[in-house]
Order: structure tokens, then C-alpha cells, then sequence
């Protein structure tokens, strides 16, 4: 069972000078801005008054963040069923957002995608591949498209434990090395596919260590840690534009909520859930920022504020969208 | 105008469009090895040698390469994937279906997949696992176009089309078809060779095409039994009766326009299709025709079918599988009786 051995279990106080303390704040906010976006979400919802399911990524809002602030705007993520935080993290609105899971034509996919399709190419994102693994090819392809083009471009492509057992994790990985494309193949390994553990569905759940079947470069990252994940993220984001070809990272975290819908997570030990929670993303780059002196609690405690308030007025606004007419079904079929 | 091979002709039809296009490029098992066969068909042959960045060899791994061929498609590219046999499109349906058909849709119309697949189908002496006629499993998925094509002409226009279009467009061809050369020569091949004008054209995606003027009946067929039912209505035209032959082409969308128009003028339809009868596309075309112009039938349409069996392999039973020039002829006896 991959446990956080060799990372300490809490990270190492900030290096004085070693980023402005602007981005480590905004690094906060936008976690916050998951966190809040995924509690109100989870509300709305069991309020009866969104529709469809949600898989949320509480607990994990370091991955997603981290990942996304090491990349160019140009740059893509490709994304799962559970993607409400690469959305957020890659810079889509929390507006365009939560009108789509509302299925309203303001919604960034004009209300067709809904939960587990969010994205919007502007943002750089492709539309949430809700096929555990369908992403992972598709991403080599679209790194293919940018050496053919010779654009200084790479796709991170987030993806789980559970993805690593299908055969388009395989194809894709091997592709994606031969060619020695620019993709990041960040595996948030939150340790379940669904209800399951990883360990009970893998002999080897150390997924860092596949990449050496493919020949690429891996690394394991506690993913709990936003600027851990960022720094290997920004080293990988090198290697690829160098022309290294891909690397795997195992982003090891843990996802704080269901799988989906009502899901109460009863499979999740205890113990397991504790200690995972004394890990918390958020807490501990609070922490770390309180500590270093580039923020106060106050200032802290203001910046959730704000984001609470605005994540109100945007379910205020979302409830007041336009939903698609039925006429319009036929829209965006073909080309 | 030179006579072409429906291989040549799509091996003439890639090549001009990487010529004209640089974002077109090709992806498949084998297609662009020097010294090789050029994919299963030779279609890809020597094209490594204009196209050296272009011709990309794969693992043997369809859903990997049709996954980075969408991938590519949804970046800015126009991919052509070639799948060896038709067979192995099961191998990559999810990214054809979930991702290639889907993400226009699902993305409320800013993705675009502009990607071409080519797909070699039928019945050729190999077995059940290299013989299937795929084309039912893709009809019925909104989101992606579904063409056959059936002589050179009409490979080169349609590839030439597809590869211009910006929606997932799928080419089956047919293995009797495509007039392969030495090795690749497959035994029982039909001549769908014809002449090929030297300069640019298109066929257009969503267009049947009428094979045979005719009075009495309508025969609608596609790939190879667009040509067994040519020479079905030459048999049955030497007892007097003339049969409309209509190469259906355009199987998703179905040209019901031109289907109409025949039906209005016989009456009478049979279908003929390569591959099992239950779930069929002459299944859907025959329901599209009661819809469409049911009222114009004189008669029940007659479908002339293989039989809900795997494609068998000893050449007495792969030739009763598959309907001939003598069951055709029969079924439009049938359809002229009622
Ligand atoms: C091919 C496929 N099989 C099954 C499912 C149903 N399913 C949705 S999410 C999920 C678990 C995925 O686990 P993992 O990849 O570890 O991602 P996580 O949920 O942990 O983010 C399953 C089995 C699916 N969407 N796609």
C-alpha cells in the first residue's frame, strides 16, 4: 500500500525568498476556491436542486493546483469524471462552471457536458473523458500534434490509480514514449477506484514504478503538498518542452469525500481517514504561509470569506440562467 | 485520365492532401515501413518516402493510436488512422464512440475532431475474426459520418472529402476491391478499378449514387454488392426486366432523396447487404423507407442478407454466407411477384 514514507508528513517550513508570497497566496485561494466550490456543490445537490451526479475532489485540491500553476496558459490538461478542480485550477469560472452542472446554456459546454464532461478549450481544457482511461491516449495524441507542429506546448493529463489497469493507460504511456511526446501523466493516486483500494486490484501499487516498463522518467510526489507538486510538475513541464518526452508522476493523495452522488464512504477506514485529514492541502499551505510570515490567520480566514461569497452569488446567478431550448437538441452534432 | 485501382487512388488521394494540407497525416500497424507492404493493402505504399514525418508506424495497440489520432484531431490536426481490418475497430471503440463521436456534442460544438478512419471490411477467406462488415455497429452513432465506397473514383473523392471535413468521418472499404498487387493480392477480388481525373475533386459524403437506370425495381447495395448487383440487373435486364441499381454510399447520413426518387419511380426495393441479416443497416434503410416513402411501395422490400452466423472460413460455407449474383437475382424475382 503506498504510504507517504518518504516524504515527510509535514512539509518542510518555505524557503525565505523562494516565491512571492502573491502566487503562494493565490496558490491558497484558488484551493479554497475548490474546496468551497466542492462543499457548495455538494449542498446544491443534496438539496435536490442540481442535477445529474457529481464526483467531488475534496482533499485532493493540491494535485489539480499544483499541476496547473507549473503550466503555460497555452498549455492543455485533459481531465476525468471527477474534474470540478482541474476546471478551476486551469482557470475556468466558477460561474461557467456551476451553470453547466446546473445544464444551463450559459454553462461552459452549453449545458451538453454537465459534471463529468467540464472544460473549455479557450482555458485550455478538454472536455472531462468520463472513460476511465480514455483520456490517456488522447492526451499523446494531442502532445503528437504539438511536436508535429513544433509548439513548445505540453498536455498534462489527470487521471487515477484505478486508470492504471486499463489497456489504454498501456497504449497511451508506450505512444506517448515512443514518440517522446510532451505529456505530464499526473495519477492523482487517492488510493481508491470507486470503493475499492488500490491494493486490493494491484500486486504492485507503487504506480511510480511503472514507468520504467516504458522507459520514461517517474516520480512519486506527496500530493497533498501544493508546492511539491508544482515544483515536479514545473521540472517535468522542462523536460517535456526539452524534448525528454513524458513523464509520470504519482501525485499521492486522498480523496475526503464519496465516490459520487450519495456515496458515504463507509469503505474508508477510520483511522485512514483521520490521518489523511491531519494531511489536509489546504491547512498545511495555511500553515506553512502563517509560519513564513506571507500571511496572517485574519488574512486567511478573509480570503475563504470571499470566496464563500462569491460562490453565493454565482448560485444566486446560476439559478436565474437560461436553460437550452428543447429545439435546440440537434445543435452541435456534426460540424 | 488513367484507370486506377481504389488502392492507387487513395494511395493518390493521401498523398495530395498531405501535399495540400500539412496538418493531414497518416497513423497505423505497418503503413510506413520501407520495404514493407504499406498497411495491410498496400494503400500507404512509398508515401513514407514524400511524407517521411508523416507516415507514422504505431504499436499494435487501436485504441492507443485511434485515442492519439482523436487527440490530434481535437489539437488542430486532420489524422487519417488506418485499422488493418475492419475487425479491430472493436478494439478501439471506445475512443471512436465515447470520445470521437461525442466530444463536438458534449462540448456544446468548440471541439472539433476533424479525423478520418479508414477501415477494410468483408468476407476474404480469412475467418471469422478478419471478414466482419463493420458498418452496423457505427450507423447508429450520432456525432460521426459513415461512408463505403466502392470503386476508385469515388475512394479518392470521398477520402479527399473526409479529410476536409471537421467531423469524425469513417471509410469502409472493401478487401475484393481494392485491386492489391503481388502479395497483397487477395483471390475472388472484383474490378472496381475506373478512370481518375488527373486533376482535384471531391465526392460528397452524404451522396448515393445511381449505378443502373432502371424501371421496375430498386436494388440499394454498397462495397462489394454494389457490384453483385450490377451484374444482377445485367442478368435479370437479358429476361426484361431492368432493375435500378443504387450504391447506397452514404451510410450514416442515408441519402434518402435519391433512394426516394427511385422508390417513387419503381416501386419496389430490395436491399442487399453483406453481413448477418438481424441488426443490419438494410434493417434501419428498409425502416427509413417506410418512413420516408412507404407509401410509394408496391410491395414489401425483400432483404437479400448472410445469415446470423460468424463469417465461416472453408470456402463452401463462406460462399453461402455471403449473397451472390444468383441470390440477388432471386430476391428481386420475390419482390416482382408480390
Ligand atoms: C471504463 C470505465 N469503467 C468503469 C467506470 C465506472 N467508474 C467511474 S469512476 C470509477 C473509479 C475510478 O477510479 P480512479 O481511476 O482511481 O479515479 P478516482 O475516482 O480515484 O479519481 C469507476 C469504476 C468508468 N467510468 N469507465
Amino acid at each position: 500500500m503506498p504510504q507517504l514514507t518518504e516524504t515527510a508528513d509535514w512539509p518542510t517550513p518555505l524557503k525565505p525568498g523562494a516565491y512571492e508570497d502573491s502566487f503562494l497566496l493565490g496558490l491558497y485561494e484558488r484551493m479554497v476556491t475548490i474546496r468551497e466550490f466542492e462543499d457548495g456543490v455538494k449542498f446544491l445537490f443534496l438539496e435536490g436542486s442540481m442535477p445529474g451526479t457529481i464526483h467531488q475532489c475534496q482533499g485532493q485540491e493540491a494535485t489539480a493546483v499544483g499541476v496547473c500553476s507549473a503550466l503555460r496558459e497555452d498549455d492543455f490538461i485533459t481531465s476525468t469524471f471527477r474534474g470540478h478542480g482541474h476546471a478551476l485550477a486551469k482557470g475556468l469560472t466558477v460561474e461557467s462552471l456551476l451553470f453547466e452542472l446546473f445544464g444551463a446554456s450559459t454553462g461552459c459546454c452549453k449545458g451538453k457536458g454537465g459534471s463529468m464532461h467540464v472544460g473549455d478549450m479557450s482555458k485550455g481544457m478538454v472536455p472531462g473523458i468520463a472513460i476511465v482511461g480514455g483520456g490517456i491516449p488522447l492526451a499523446a495524441g494531442m502532445a503528437l500534434a504539438y511536436k508535429m507542429r513544433k509548439e513548445p506546448r505540453v498536455v498534462a493529463c489527470f487521471f487515477g490509480d484505478g486508470a492504471v489497469a486499463e489497456g489504454a493507460f498501456h497504449e497511451g504511456v508506450n505512444l506517448a514514449a515512443i514518440w517522446d511526446l510532451p505529456v505530464i501523466f499526473a495519477c492523482e493516486n487517492n488510493l481508491y477506484g470507486a470503493s475499492t483500494r488500490v491494493d486490493l486490484v494491484m500486486r504492485n501499487a507503487r504506480i511510480a514504478e511503472r514507468a520504467a516498463t516504458y522507459g520514461i522518467r517517474a516520480e512519486t510526489v506527496d500530493g497533498n503538498d501544493v508546492l511539491a507538486v508544482h515544483e515536479a510538475t514545473l521540472a517535468a513541464a522542462a523536460d517535456c518542452r526539452a524534448g525528454k518526452g513524458p513523464v509520470l508522476l504519482e501525485l499521492l493523495t486522498y480523496r475526503r469525500t464519496g465516490h459520487s452522488r450519495r456515496d458515504a464512504c463507509h469503505y474508508q477506514p477510520q483511522d485512514e481517514r483521520e490521518a489523511w485529514a491531519r494531511r489536509d492541502p489546504i491547512e498545511r499551505l495555511g500553515a506553512r504561509l502563517i509560519e513564513a510570515g506571507a500571511a496572517d490567520a485574519a488574512r486567511l480566514q478573509e480570503i475563504r470569506r470571499e470566496v464563500q461569497a462569491h460562490f453565493q452569488r454565482a448560485v444566486e446567478e446560476a439559478r436565474r440562467q437560461p436553460m437550452p431550448a428543447p429545439g435546440d437538441i440537434a445543435d452541435d452534432v456534426l460540424a | 485520365m488513367r484507370r486506377l485501382s481504389i488502392a492507387e487512388a487513395l494511395r493518390e488521394g493521401i498523398a495530395e492532401e498531405m501535399r495540400r494540407d500539412p496538418s493531414v497525416f497518416c497513423l497505423g500497424e505497418d503503413i510506413a515501413v520501407p520495404g514493407g507492404w504499406g498497411g495491410a493493402f498496400t494503400v500507404t505504399l512509398g508515401l513514407e518516402e514524400e511524407f517521411p514525418d508523416r507516415m507514422l508506424n504505431t504499436p499494435i495497440a487501436e485504441l492507443g493510436f485511434f485515442g492519439a489520432a482523436v487527440g490530434a484531431a481535437v489539437a488542430g490536426m486532420r489524422p487519417i488512422a488506418d485499422v488493418q481490418y475492419g475487425d479491430f475497430l472493436f478494439l478501439a471503440m471506445d475512443q471512436i464512440v465515447n470520445n470521437a463521436a461525442k466530444l463536438r456534442y458534449m462540448s456544446g460544438g468548440t471541439v472539433s475532431v476533424p479525423l478520418v478512419m479508414r477501415a477494410p471490411v468483408g468476407a476474404t477467406g480469412r475467418g471469422s475474426q478478419h471478414a466482419q462488415s463493420m458498418e452496423r455497429y457505427f450507423t447508429g452513432v450520432p456525432g460521426m459520418k459513415v461512408v463505403a465506397v466502392s470503386n476508385a473514383y469515388d475512394a479518392k473523392g470521398v477520402l479527399k472529402s473526409a479529410v476536409r471535413d471537421d467531423n469524425p468521418v469513417l471509410i469502409f472499404e472493401h478487401k475484393l476491391l481494392y485491386g492489391s498487387k503481388g502479395a497483397r493480392t487477395e483471390p475472388g477480388a472484383v474490378d472496381a478499378t475506373s478512370e481518375v481525373p488527373d486533376e482535384d475533386y471531391t465526392v460528397p459524403l452524404h451522396r448515393a449514387a445511381v449505378r443502373r437506370e432502371g424501371s421496375q425495381v430498386t436494388i440499394l447495395a454498397w462495397l462489394l454488392m454494389a457490384h453483385l448487383a450490377s451484374q444482377a440487373a445485367e442478368r435479370l435486364s437479358a429476361e426484361g426486366i431492368e432493375a435500378e441499381v443504387i450504391d447506397v454510399r452514404s451510410l450514416s447520413p442515408i441519402d434518402y432523396e435519391t433512394i426516394g426518387a427511385s422508390v417513387r419511380k419503381t416501386g419496389r426495393v430490395v436491399l442487399v447487404e453483406e453481413g448477418p441479416r438481424s441488426g443490419g443497416v438494410s434493417a434501419e434503410i428498409a425502416a427509413g423507407l417506410m418512413e420516408h416513402c412507404g407509401n410509394d411501395l408496391l410491395a414489401p422490400v425483400v432483404r437479400v442478407a448472410s445469415p446470423d452466423v460468424p463469417v465461416p472460413f472453408t470456402p463452401v460455407l463462406e460462399e453461402a454466407y455471403r449473397p451472390d449474383v444468383a441470390r440477388i437475382v432471386e430476391g428481386v424475382r420475390r419482390v416482382l411477384r408480390d
